[in-house]
């Protein structure tokens, strides 16, 4: 799910979402797992990096359930049992009546757990991690995309990775983080 | 970008746009220094908002006795400016959410305009039937809360059910715009000149870095903000319709409220965003963002609310006709258009009625002048037409020895244009510090245009 930065990692610099989704197709899945940063959503990357479709949808259907039985919950108990109040005899229990909160209720809760779940989810807040400290990652946001492998203890490994990156269109590479 | 022409799609979706890097500067740069016009815009607006704030003070110190409020009109201004700023925020959510589940990609250039749009009216509406309670420091008693009393709210009475939808319309717009500002928010960090700057907008973007996975789950919680936000767009003004439907007084007795106020909220607020998007984009030299084909494509969506909302007024006259009860007839047939406020009526009629056809021709609909004083008509045009519903139906009821006309005070005055201030106030602090056109969407668009995946799905 969520993917601390642990060890070193080599992160690319391309200039066009192109020529990094060329790379990533380039280096294949025998270089652990990829992470890209893209100043926009791009298509195809989810795909490429063989990533597990959001479950963020079950956490926003259980958000609304909350939400929905709590709402029809407090009008129940409150009309029905806490203050009985007959208006020109008609039913306490007035299930019409009470749709219209529970359905306000059913968004609420719904909208609070999609936000809240996907601050967790992406471990939000957090306003440093080890990319930041690369010169000129600021761009990642504007206008280069950027690709992050974990950086290979081998020598040999790494520098075909280099390479490889190189080739696909590069504009250079860095390694960042670990100690 | 060599799209085929298309007779019916004549406008580009973008235009001629720079690459990322001066794109982004050119979306962001308004919000690191004020354009010349700004400060004498934001001082005036800031002084009606001064004059929003000592009306509410006045309100709220004397009591709802200072507005021209009478028995039987009870309901006068406080609840038209409430309907009509709710209204008003309908077309940012519609903007934001219907478009985006129909998968109309031009919504991407104005969406940010449309949900501020949306919250600031918001921030109005809600005022509205706060100071309307007369005793506004108990507000907190139309929420359940355990209470020493022992005393509950009444949840078959209309005022629960608009204290729900309100707050829920309110916070889902608010989460749904900090959500789709997110990305822009980590541009801005990033593309900042100054640490400080850097700073705050980096504290607002929470961390974001445009990660595979950041943008896999983000997207998909914008799209169930987008699925949740269309339903209760439509719940919230059937609910403030209701207030008036589940009355026995005729002309608001009304069985086909609740989708006539949801157009209707709708054209008030897109004849809004017609009066904002036009000045920025000529402003901030938008022409290339914000094209013809959006100017053209919210003129054709306020000829369709128009049409829509003609036929609602036929249908609740008609509906008044055919009863066959005489307090209908009287109020629908015989008041409103020749009673009191017939004036009102009249003008009401011409300017919801009439504008909107305008824009049959496709010359009107991408002229910016024609747009924006269309616009203007429509919305105050809507402003009237909750007048004449509200006050009009209320000052000549069943019995004529109570009949009673209501006559504004320069409190319910003040706090109608103070409003308005208040709202162009928090708007030009959002063009000055938020960025207002989503620069992510529009570089994603982009991308897709020149690879041709965009035209198809973009009309």
């Amino acid at each position: 799910m969520r993917r601390e930065s642990h060890g070193p990692e080599l992160l690319a610099e391309f200039g066009t979402v192109d020529a990094m989704l060329h790379a990533i197709d380039a280096l294949g899945d025998s270089y652990g797992e990829i992470e890209t940063y893209t100043p926009y959503d791009v298509p195809d990357v989810d795909g490429r990096l063989g990533l597990r479709p959001s479950r963020i949808g079950w956490i926003a259907a259980f958000g609304g359930l909350c939400g929905m039985v709590t709402a029809y919950g407090i009008q129940w108990w409150a009309d029905v049992h806490a203050y009985p109040l007959n208006v020109g005899g008609r039913p306490l229990h007035a299930a019409p009546a009470f749709l219209l909160v529970t359905f306000e209720g059913t968004v609420l809760g719904a909208a609070l757990a999609t936000f809240i779940g996907l601050l967790l989810l992406l471990g939000f807040p957090k306003l440093w991690a080890p990319v930041d400290e690369v010169e000129g990652f600021d761009r990642a946001a504007i206008d280069r995309f950027w690709i992050a492998i974990p950086a290979l203890a081998n020598e040999n490994d790494r520098e075909r990775a280099d390479a490889l990156l190189h080739e696909a269109g590069a504009l250079r590479t860095v390694v960042v983080g670990g100690a | 970008m060599a799209a085929p022409p298309d007779a019916l799609q004549p406008y580009p979706v973008v235009g001629a746009l720079p690459d990322d890097g001066s794109l982004t500067r050119d979306l962001l740069g308004p919000n690191w220094s004020a354009s010349r016009a700004w400060w004498p815009l934001f001082i005036v607006s800031g002084a009606f908002a001064v004059l929003f704030i000592v009306a509410i003070a006045f309100t709220v110190v004397k009591g709802i006795g200072v507005w021209g409020n009478n028995i039987p009109v009870a309901w006068a201004y406080g609840i038209t400016d409430f309907v009509w700023w709710i209204g008003i925020g309908h077309a940012g959510t519609f903007i934001s959410a219907f478009l985006l589940l129909l998968n109309q990609r031009w919504r991407a250039s104005i969406n940010r305009l449309a949900e501020a749009m949306t919250i600031f009216a918001l921030v109005n509406a809600s005022l509205f039937p706060l100071l309307h309670l007369g005793r506004p420091w108990f507000f907190y008693w139309l929420v359940p809360y355990p209470a020493t009393t022992g005393v509950w709210p009444n949840f078959k009475s209309s005022l629960p059910w608009d204290v729900a939808a309100i707050a829920t319309y309110f916070t889902v717009s608010l989460l749904f715009w900090y959500l789709g500002l997110i990305p822009d928010l980590a541009a801005a960090r990033d593309a900042a000149p100054g640490l400080r700057r850097r700073r705050v907008y980096g504290v607002f973007a929470l961390g974001w870095r445009g990660r595979a996975r950041e943008w896999q789950h983000y997207r998909v919680a914008y799209m169930l903000f987008a699925g949740l936000a269309t339903p209760l767009v439509i719940s919230v003004h059937s609910i403030v319709s209701l207030d008036f439907s589940i009355t026995q007084l005729p002309g608001w007795h009304s069985t086909i409220f609740p989708p006539y106020f949801v157009v209707g909220a709708i054209y008030s607020g897109l004849a809004m965003l017609l009066m904002l998007v036009l000045p920025v984009r000529r402003i901030f030299h938008l022409e290339e963002v914000i094209t013809r084909r959006h100017l053209d494509n919210i003129a054709k969506l306020i000829l369709l609310c128009g049409c829509l909302l003609a036929y609602s007024y036929v249908c609740e006259m008609f509906g008044a006709w055919y009863s066959g009860n005489v307090y209908e007839r009287f109020a629908m047939l015989i008041s409103r258009p020749f009673g009191p406020y017939g004036v009102l009526f009249w003008i009401m009629t011409a300017a919801n009625v009439l504008t909107p056809h305008l824009f049959w021709s496709a010359r009107m609909r991408t002229n910016t002048i024609v747009l924006f004083v269309a616009g203007v008509i429509i919305w105050v045009g809507m402003w009237l037409e909750r007048f004449v519903i509200i006050a009009g139906s209320l000052s000549q009821t069943f019995l004529p020895s109570s009949w009673h006309l209501f006559i504004p005070t320069w409190v319910d005055w003040s706090l109608l244009v103070g409003s308005v201030g208040l709202f162009v106030f928090l708007f030009l602090a959002f063009l000055r510090w938020v960025p207002f056109v989503s620069v992510a969407e529009v570089k994603r668009l982009r991308l897709d245009v020149q690879r041709g995946v965009a035209e198809r799905s973009a009309t």
